[in-house]
């Protein structure tokens, strides 16, 4: 890598990120013989180490914006810049070389083996056989294909999943710092494409690039965007903010338009029970081994109806009413078994589903699947409050 | 023949393993029982007509070195036509499919049809006419101009049928224009190329039986001996051998095909 143009470009400081910050400035794309500009005036700066994701209906020139960070279409004018250095004046294959680039379908080359797809940026870097070799197969264990089984298969012979990851791959092969994927999974399955997200969001948690991703679909930009840009008309910026700001409070009828229905909801999957607060002394957790009178005095003295019967490593069981105590002589069987139940890691979405099914309220779990609290309605709507104040919705009106 | 520039949204890659349709079965078949058949057919004419009879004439052509001899000067036309062909077609196939000279396409594909659709022997004639030259050259000119469409236009089609996601996605990873063209474009349109030759190579050999007219020797010498002398047996080991040799190398472009077109390919 060190004779590529943006082997020494400045990156973040904070550990983990291996991306380069991309500042464009007023970058305008006028093609000829049309009145309108494709993209007018666009100015932005992209963090390093974060994934940005451009969202708008099509042709608004969301993607026409993204390639010409790798002048895949050459701006007419304003500048780009990667790392500080100018892209526009380095030489376009060289600038690419640097630039991983992922795109819908994967665009493999269909006469090439996976493991010569994944090969050839390294190779057009002039790298040795040997580092090559290492390479291909340590980019094929990190998006989760054995090289043993897939490497000298032909893209035909994988999956529409298969051939995405292998895209992927071959988009990281040479470390860019930079990476821009444009609808790289609106091809797939929603189930392939929700584990394909997941795993781009791994990656990125241990590579730290500085991501580009073009995508038409809302709810994809929020699970992976760290920042969302809402693009309209000429690739107008309409905001560009964090999900959760932007699903807090859209800037305007265009991007409220572009959030959709259920704004609220699709908040809740930003958020995990871990970050709220949830009742961890409100609930009184009884073994089952003990005496259902001394449960009984033990819930009167607290002044709590039910309490929460658990097992011997304190994972919940069952709820058990006050009334159903009397006369009883063990707790076995007592009471109405826990349902649904949360983890500290589960989003508010899931919470809010257990907590609906469970009647109010649900039983926070933690990593052993203990009972460390309970999650109920009022907490998960104080924190939609809580958000949309927090980004000025009052204040707006 | 029209020429057939565009050829929308062929190549698409898909996850599908493709079955061996009962096309490529009946062509496996073709491939294997064809050389057999034409070797058999071919080498009892031959052996029917120089065992049988002969009368003094008929001795003086059906001679084991004069048929080898001609057989060769049809060999060579065809090579030489084919090698021209390949030499000619492919780089200006390929020049015609790059965005600065793609307004010529049109061009030059006109004149490659006029070449093809004028009779074989009346551009003979006239080039043999307008040059005054003889010989093997005299006959290899004009049938280059004669069967350079096929392949000119499936090098053309080759290319441009190749999915525009590829090239920018090879474009896109930092390949070149050339990179690309000579790694995914030219790879990716060798099957389509190689159907094209196969189809001027069996041109070139079925009007080489035109070369006596201009001196140009080959197997059509022994049919106009025959036809001339009113020798049938000569007549016939002329047009048998001719019939031949065309389905021969068309059995070898059947092979050039399976074993040069790159694998993963459509």
């Amino acid at each position: 890598m060190t004779t590529s143009p943006t082997a020494d470009v400045t990156t973040s400081d904070s550990p983990g990120v291996s991306g380069a910050e991309i500042r464009l400035d007023r970058v305008t794309k006028r093609y000829p013989n049309t009145s309108a500009p494709a993209v007018e005036e666009f100015t932005m700066t992209i963090p390093a180490g974060k994934i940005v994701v451009f969202v708008g209906p099509s042709g608004c020139g969301k993607t026409t914006t993204m390639r010409m960070i790798n002048r895949m279409v050459e701006p007419t004018s304003g500048t780009i810049t990667i790392g500080g250095e100018d892209a526009l004046h380095i030489d376009p294959d060289r600038l690419r070389r640097t630039i991983g680039y992922a795109i819908q379908q994967a665009g493999l080359f269909p006469h090439f083996t996976v493991a010569q797809n994944i090969a050839v940026v390294p190779g057009l870097l002039k790298w040795d056989k040997k580092r090559i070799t290492a390479r291909v197969e340590e980019m094929m264990d990190l998006v989760g294909l054995d090289p043993g089984t897939f490497a000298d298969r032909l893209p035909r012979q994988l999956s529409g999943g298969q051939q995405q990851r292998v895209g992927v791959a071959r988009a990281l092969a040479a470390d860019p710092p930079v990476l821009l994927m444009d609808e790289p999974f609106g091809a797939v399955d929603p189930i392939t494409r929700g584990n394909l997200q997941d795993e781009l969001l791994r990656l990125q948690s241990d590579l730290g690039k500085t991501i580009v991703f073009v995508t038409h679909d809302f709810d994809e930009a929020v699970k992976l965007g760290d920042k969302i840009a809402v693009l309209g008309d000429r690739s107008s910026i309409q905001q560009y903010d964090t999900p959760d700001a932007i699903l807090a409070n859209p800037a305007n009828d265009t991007v409220a338009g572009f959030v959709g229905a259920g704004a609220s909801l699709k908040q809740l999957t930003l958020m995990r029970v871990r970050d709220v607060q949830y009742s961890s002394d409100e609930v009184l957790t009884v073994t089952e081994d003990e005496h259902p009178a001394t449960v009984a005095d033990r819930m009167t003295k607290a002044g709590r109806t039910y309490a929460l019967v658990v097992d011997a490593r304190g994972r919940p069981l069952r709820w058990v009413h006050v009334r159903e105590l009397a006369g009883r002589s063990s707790l076995q069987q007592a009471g109405k078994p826990v349902g649904d139940s949360v983890s500290t890691q589960s989003t508010l979405q899931d919470a809010l589903e257990a907590i609906l099914t469970e009647g109010g309220r649900a039983v926070v779990t933690g990593s052993r699947g203990e009972v460390v609290g309970t999650i109920d309605i009022t907490t998960v709507t104080d924190v939609i409050a809580g958000v949309r104040e927090e980004h000025g919705v009052g204040e707006a009106g | 023949m029209t020429a057939v520039v565009e050829l929308p949204g062929v190549s698409k890659t898909s996850a599908v393993e493709r079955r061996p349709s009962v096309t490529s079965r009946s062509e496996r078949f073709r491939l294997f029982f064809q050389p057999i058949a034409v070797v058999v057919i071919v080498a009892a004419v031959v052996i029917w007509a120089l065992t049988s009879d002969l009368n003094a004439n008929e001795r003086e052509t059906l001679n084991l070195p004069t048929i080898m001899s001609l057989l060769g000067q049809h060999i060579v036309i065809t090579i030489v036509v084919s090698l021209l062909v390949v030499a000619i077609a492919v780089p200006l196939g390929i020049a015609l499919t790059r965005p600065a000279l793609k307004w010529l396409a049109p061009v030059f594909l006109a004149i490659a049809n006029i070449g093809q659709a004028a009779p074989a022997l009346g551009v003979i004639v006239l080039f043999f006419l307008w040059s005054g030259i003889e010989g093997l050259w005299a006959v290899a000119i004009p049938l280059v101009f004669y069967t350079l469409l096929p392949v000119l236009r499936n090098t053309m089609v080759g290319i441009q049928q190749v999915d525009r996601s590829l090239i920018d996605a090879g474009r896109g990873i930092g390949m070149s224009a050339g990179g690309v063209l000579m790694r995914v474009e030219l790879p990716l349109a060798v099957p389509l190329i190689l159907a094209g030759l196969r189809t001027a190579l069996v041109l070139a050999v079925g009007t080489a039986t035109l070369a006596f007219f201009v001196n140009g020797g080959g197997l059509g010498e022994l049919i106009d001996t025959g036809y001339k002398l009113q020798l049938n047996s000569v007549m016939y080991v002329g047009a048998v051998l001719a019939i031949g040799l065309a389905l021969l190398v068309d059995w070898l472009g059947g092979i050039a095909e399976r074993w040069l077109a790159p694998k993963g390919a459509e």
